[in-house]
């Protein structure tokens, strides 16, 4: 057994040792995946957690503001799930943004200046930590209001549809968000107009600080909020990136070929459909989050224990352990891999860092696209204009 | 002038688009099967199809938000509030996602949606469904709020806003629907005197009323009546009774209350001296107010008195029918006000 030695010493994130090595279960679906997409999978998880690794060290040193919240423990739900997708299949996600972001092909630069508020984010500096939005890679949004995000997906979905696309939008939420109304209704839309949209459940068990058992009713069978609508549901592990990544390709899949011959046959997307919705799907990826829900999390709603039983499954060690054993990537790679994710991630610091401040104008810029409102610049009379905004 | 009715105007603006325009589609309770609840889009979805005119279950933070999500895609939305106050379910989709959107994505994307339905009381319909959204919607940064008085404005403006990029809200009026059927309804009489005369209705397609641009519904010299929508009439008909007895009232039909033409009111009120702000909201922090506030700040030297804010009483809508006319603004009230500002009460 090898040890990996990607123990970040200035992190809590530790890699698995040989004995949790043992537990961990290599599927043997990943037979159908190329040695190279594994690879690119692990570089892909790799580099988010040395990304957010960065952001904590860069929120304590007070660089970045506001919530945030922490992919760590994660990575394997955004890598496997958007590494099943068409690069311009929508993606749409909840506040806890910055993997989903990353995994979609946003450069750590961009999103690390996000967060330090900097011109050069990925939404101007005007959206931080929960808003990452990236148009270019098709990334719709980081939303921040539990929820809110399904309409939207369904909207982008209904999108494409009309338009006779053949995308698949995935649309992300916590276990928090079951419970809101716009869950349901989007649910509710997208089963009765048959949208090709995946509704992606992250669920790490707890909403804020509250587990889902105390919050959520059916917790321990989340099969019947998609039965309630009569949508297709499916499960996998979201600590194993090979469960999650086959998963998703096979019910994107499914959702694809689906939903397109309904605007083939012309069948018009309404009540008179025949038979049960075949392309939304609600998929139930279980997964943890090893640090609290946002960095201001003291985390005394779980012990410590449970976290660290969860870590002995860490998903990075797991396919670092299956690219060894089967002789795929070697530790000297694996090092490497590792070494390059560290140093992208510190480049985006420094790059976030040296990005120049914000010019004040930018705060009146992009809340029209035909800028015109009644406080723009120069709106008010000439005697109530303060010297700061000219 | 062609006479059709504000419904018609509303009907005919979204047809002429969506003929040239793909993208374009009509969702909301209603619309299609039912010709919708107040008959606004009847035989639409014979001309287009359900594809394009969508009929959706009640579910407002459902369909509101899949507009948004369709809009951001890059179609152009009608999202059809059956009314406004069925909007508040729908709060989070329309206020922190729609208007927000452009701005926290740093201009990567824009909702170009239009969110339409009647506004205000209708009927004796009670305090839930009496809702007037302006004074709300108005304060959001990133909004739109247009509030068309007549017919020809009505087709005029809501092309405007579907042709427009930004997150458009169009108030309508469920009183106001059958507007322009009627001959002492169309404005005609106000023609009467020779003063005012509205342009004739284009049948062209590309007839669009810009945003942002006040239109004088009559002008006048001694006193500014600034207003919107449907109290637009109570003002002219104000006017009407102020005439007799000497006062000549200019009404300024302000159209979008976002953008506001503060230019044109502020003109206004420097060559009368007096103004009175009319709208339905309610008073506390209502748009009357901060049109009253943005008047003040520009023309404080002009003013020969203070302005007046003429709103619905600070009350819930009732639904007993005398209380609920005395509740609203009308000809009565504006005529009251306008007199005690020029000092002739």
């Amino acid at each position: 057994m090898t040890e990996t030695n990607l123990v970040e010493t200035n992190s809590e994130t530790t890699f698995m040792g040989s004995a949790a090595q043992d537990k961990a279960e290599v599927d043997t679906t990943s037979s159908q995946l190329s040695n190279d997409k594994l690879i690119e999978m692990l570089k892909s998880m790799m580099q988010i957690r040395r990304f957010e690794e960065r952001t904590m060290q860069s929120y304590m040193q007070q660089k970045i503001g506001g919530f945030c919240h922490i992919y760590i423990g994660q990575e394997a739900v955004a890598v496997g799930s958007i590494g099943a997708t068409k690069p311009d299949d929508p993606i749409v996600g909840a506040y806890r943004d910055h993997g989903l972001a990353l995994a979609r092909g946003m450069d750590p630069k961009y999103a690390m200046a996000e967060m330090f508020g900097k011109i050069t984010g990925c939404a101007k500096g005007k959206g931080g930590s929960m808003h990452f939005f990236d148009k270019e890679h098709h990334m719709y949004g980081g939303h921040a209001i539990v929820g809110g995000q399904c309409p939207l997906g369904a909207g982008l979905a209904f999108a494409i549809q009309y338009e006779k696309k053949d995308n698949v939008v995935l649309c992300y939420f916590g276990d928090g968000a079951v419970n809101q109304g716009a869950f349901h209704e989007a649910f509710n839309l997208a089963s009765i107009w048959n949208l090709p949209v995946i509704f992606v459940l992250e669920n790490n068990s707890y909403s804020m600080g509250t587990h889902i058992n105390r919050g959520t009713a059916m917790a321990n069978d989340l099969r019947a909020k998609a039965e309630a609508y009569g949508m297709r549901y499916a499960e996998c592990d979201g600590l194993d990136v090979l469960d999650v990544y086959t998963t998703f390709k096979r019910e994107i899949d499914r959702t694809r070929n689906a939903a397109n011959p309904q605007w083939e046959r012309g069948i018009i997307p309404d009540y008179k459909r025949e038979g049960a919705p075949v392309g939304p799907c609600f998929m139930n990826v279980k997964t943890y989050r090893y640090k609290g829900h946002s960095m201001s999390d003291p985390q005394k709603y779980r012990a410590k224990e449970e976290v660290e039983a969860k870590q002995e499954l860490d998903p990075i060690n797991r396919l670092v352990n299956h690219l060894i054993d089967n002789n795929i990537a070697t530790q000297d790679q694996i090092d490497e891999f590792d070494k390059a994710a560290k140093a992208e991630a510190q480049a985006a610091v420094k790059f976030a860092n040296e990005s120049p401040e914000m010019p004040i104008e930018e705060l009146f810029t992009d809340i029209y696209v035909n800028p015109y409102g009644p406080y723009k610049k120069g709106g008010l009379p000439q005697m109530l204009q303060g010297k700061d905004l000219e | 002038m062609r006479n059709i009715q504000y419904r018609e105007a509303l009907r005919e603006a979204m047809q002429e688009e969506m003929r040239t325009d793909d993208r374009i589609f009509l969702m909301g309770e209603e619309v299609a099967e039912y010709n919708g609840a107040y008959k606004v889009s009847q035989g639409m979805v014979e001309e287009f199809g359900a594809r394009r005119i969508v009929d959706s279950p009640i579910s407002e933070t459902g369909f509101a938000g899949l507009g948004v999500g369709a809009a951001m895609y890059g179609l152009r939305p009608i999202i059809e509030f059956m009314s406004w106050s069925f909007c508040l379910v729908a709060a989070d989709q329309i206020i922190n996602n729609a208007p927000k959107m452009l701005y926290m994505s740093g201009g990567q994307f824009g909702c170009p949606a239009v969110f339409r339905g009647n506004n205000g009381a209708g009927g004796q319909l009670g305090s839930t469904h009496s809702w007037c959204v302006e004074s709300m919607f108005s304060s959001v940064p990133g909004l739109k709020l247009a509030v068309p008085s007549t017919p020809r404005d009505a087709k005029g403006m809501l092309k405007a806003a579907i042709r427009d990029e930004d997150p458009v809200f169009y108030l309508e009026s469920e009183r106001m629907l059958g507007l322009g059927a009627r001959g002492d309804k169309d404005f005609s009489r106000y023609l009467a005197n020779g003063k005012w005369a509205p342009p004739s209705y284009e049948e062209d397609d590309n007839f669009v009323i810009e945003f942002g641009k006040a239109d004088i519904k009559k002008p006048g010299a001694d006193c500014t009546i600034v207003t919107a929508g449907r109290p637009v009439h109570f003002a002219l008909d104000a006017a009407e009774e102020l005439e007799k007895e000497g006062i000549d009232v200019e009404v300024i039909d302000v159209r979008t209350y976002r953008p506001l033409d503060i230019e044109t009111i502020v003109n206004s009120v420097r060559k009368t001296n007096y103004c009175v702000v009319v709208d339905q909201s309610w008073p506390f922090a209502s748009v009357a107010s901060e049109i009253a506030s943005q008047v003040y700040e520009r023309c404080f030297d002009d003013l020969d008195n203070s302005i007046i804010r003429v709103n619905n009483d600070d009350v819930p809508a009732p639904y007993n029918r005398t209380m609920e006319q005395e509740m609203l603004p009308n000809a009565r009230k504006i005529a009251e006000a306008v007199r005690s500002v020029t000092y002739n009460s």
